[in-house]
């Protein structure tokens, strides 16, 4: 049983803040999701969590069972069984996924010899074409296949608890069922703990949340059932909005995001 | 004084002793480069001091050349761009390979210098003559072992005849105390196409000058370089593309890499004459800085006479991509692993277009252990 605890999490960019006391908590085997509009700071708490440089934890912890995830860098935060699902794949040319992942199994101390066969498994169970194994990562692929070639990853790697940011974003009806059925088996059967960020509804039908949590400018200000998305869809956020004084502009997201993606 | 005189030319005892002292002449004549001069600006010419160097030796093999190596004189240029190229005639160890009319040489001819002995200075000439419709690779590493120190000074020249397909890669695995200078010639006939390719990994100064003429109508050349400077290394490279005659084409990448306090330069000058309408030439120039210390240079520029021409270049200049890092230490992956798998990612797109032969795996090996020690420190 392992747990993610974020606590009074604050955190800016630029000098801008965009987290504004963020608190969760995830367990193996539970799906929570975040839901929020563009600018509520859905990213950045991906980003923070993952210790993406460029953002600065003003206040607050981020504990993974008794270790210090803020204390520790990026890749010893993998290592220690978190895993960040990217809602725009870098593009890294020259190096193909099965070498990131041969080198992610020794850097685990797993042995390497499966690694081949392990890639082909996965990759027929989310249908991801076989020829990307050995392409540069995420150099001329669509969408879908980009968001495979993570799910790809995730399935791999084995995490204890992973967020998963926008997977829906940019991605077919197919690849979405795919990749959202394998997180979901990848969370009944090997516990794992999912954070899913979203703005849409789509997913959830396919990834079922236990939490559904709202995150607006930078707070969760709702936390609830399942039901939870209804009511969005009925109402939106314009409510939830309202409800949170203006005090802290923070659409920063957008920043972080990168261009070129419906959202 | 240094030991480049006549005296030690006619010691070599040779038939074309009289040309060579001529060359040597030329040699002697010439203003010494420095810095100041455009072609040797960023350069570390101010160094050289001839006098530390005598005439050396140098063990060649050559393997597959064995039916078109000629002892004949053959006609692949008639100038010499600079005094080194000069003194390089005047003592040169000369290699003369002339591919018949529309013969094809599978396998890629092998020629390896290893530089013997400390302070030699070493002059090896290779003159390729492909004739029309012939084709032909040629590889020419230099070597030598760490403790060597040194100067090779070498001369290409190539000549593609009508049709001709000239593939040559020199590979400059010397050790880090001995100094290059190098000068090539390309002269490109009648619808011929040559590729001109390097990967540099040793030397302490090594410095390749290219000039790739362009004569006949619809030939082409395509250059592409690794380079991958290290400790306080300097790779410097002066290309020149000329275009002179109608429907010509150059296309041109190179990528290089510097860590530590390493430099390197890259100037490249693409030149379209008068007369060369219809020509495309295109230059990319990328370069990794891998520490604060290391220092990149890369200058392209045109030199246009015509209208109907497309040129492009771009050149960069910067460190490794903080995204891209961050995508694989997401993955668990060490930051100095993270930064191998992006170097040679990086590099993989020329590796990939360089006629190796058999040798690209044990270059990528190569490069990799040299980023090993590079970025693991002891």
């Amino acid at each position: 049983m392992t747990t993610l605890t974020i606590t009074d999490l604050h955190a800016s960019i630029g000098g801008k803040k965009i987290l504004n006391g963020i608190n969760l908590t995830v367990s193996s085997g539970e799906v929570h999701a975040v839901m929020g509009p563009n600018g509520a700071g859905k990213s950045t708490l991906s980003a923070v969590v993952m210790g993406k440089p460029g953002y600065k934890v003003t206040a607050g912890s981020v504990f993974l069972d008794d270790i210090d995830l803020l204390a520790l860098p990026t890749w010893q935060r993998a290592q220690a069984g978190l895993h960040l699902v990217m809602q725009y794949p870098t593009e890294v040319p020259g190096v193909a996924v099965v070498d990131v992942m041969t080198e992610a199994f020794k850097a685990r101390g797993r042995t390497t010899d499966d690694v081949a066969q392990m890639l082909r498994t996965e990759s027929a169970r989310i249908d991801f074409d076989e020829a990307f194994l050995e392409r540069s990562l995420n150099v001329d692929l669509s969408g879908g296949e980009k968001k495979r070639n993570e799910t790809l990853q995730l399935a791999m790697l084995r995490p204890r608890i992973a967020i998963l940011d926008e997977l829906d974003s940019g991605l077919d009806i197919d690849a979405l069922r795919d990749c959202a059925r394998r997180v979901e088996d990848a969370t009944n059967q090997d516990g794992l703990g999912a954070l899913v960020i979203t703005h849409y509804s789509r997913l959830l039908e396919e990834l079922k949340p236990d939490v559904v949590h709202i995150l607006v400018k930078g707070r969760i200000v709702e936390s609830g059932g399942p039901e939870l998305v209804d009511v969005l869809e009925r109402d939106g956020y314009a409510a939830f909005e309202s409800a949170v004084p203006d005090d802290e502009p923070s659409a920063l997201d957008d920043l972080f995001a990168g261009p070129g993606t419906l959202r | 004084m240094h030991s480049f005189t006549p005296d030690a030319v006619r010691s070599l005892r040779l038939a074309d002793t009289d040309s060579r002292l001529a060359a040597l002449e030329r040699f002697a004549a010439a203003t010494f480069p420095t810095a100041q001069d455009e072609i040797w600006r960023y350069s570390r010419i101010a160094e050289l001091n001839l006098a530390a160097y005598s005439p050396g030796t140098m063990s060649t093999t050559i393997t597959g050349a064995d039916s078109v190596l000629t002892t004949d004189e053959l006609d692949v240029s008639d100038h010499s761009l600079d005094l080194f190229e000069d003194l390089n005639e005047a003592f040169a160890s000369v290699i003369r390979l002339r591919i018949p009319r529309g013969t094809v040489l599978d396998e890629p001819i092998v020629i390896t210098h290893v530089l013997q002995g400390s302070g030699g200075a070493c002059f090896p000439r290779l003159d390729i003559d492909a004739g029309d419709d012939s084709e032909v690779t040629v590889i020419e590493r230099f070597m030598s072992a760490d403790d060597v120190t040194g100067i090779v000074m070498p001369v290409l020249h190539v000549r593609a005849r009508q049709a001709a397909r000239v593939k040559y890669l020199a590979i400059n695995e010397l050790g880090s105390s001995v100094w290059q200078i190098a000068n090539q010639q390309s002269v490109g006939e009648r619808d011929s196409t040559t590729l001109l390719s390097a990967v540099a990994l040793g030397g302490d100064y090594a410095r390749v000058r290219t000039h790739a003429k362009l004569v006949g109508q619809g030939s082409s050349t395509r250059q592409v370089a690794l380079y991958f400077a290290d400790g306080s290394q300097t790779h410097d490279f002066r290309i020149t593309q000329e275009h002179i005659a109608p429907k010509t084409s150059a296309d041109l990448l190179f990528k290089g890499a510097v860590n530590d306090v390493a430099r390197s330069v890259y100037t490249g000058l693409i030149k379209i004459g008068p007369d060369a309408r219809g020509t495309q030439a295109f230059q990319t120039n990328r370069n990794l800085t891998l520490s604060d210390g290391a220092w990149a240079e890369s200058v392209p520029n045109l030199e246009i006479e015509t209208n109907d021409v497309k040129c492009s270049h771009a050149s960069t200049v910067g460190p490794i991509d903080e995204d891209q890092r961050f995508y694989l230490e997401s993955r668990g992956i060490q930051p100095d692993i993270a930064e191998r798998l992006v170097v040679l990612g990086f590099f993989d797109e020329v590796l990939g277009q360089l006629p190796t032969g058999g040798l690209a795996a044990d270059l990528r090996l190569r490069i990799s252990r040299k980023l090993h020690q590079a970025m693991v420190p002891a």
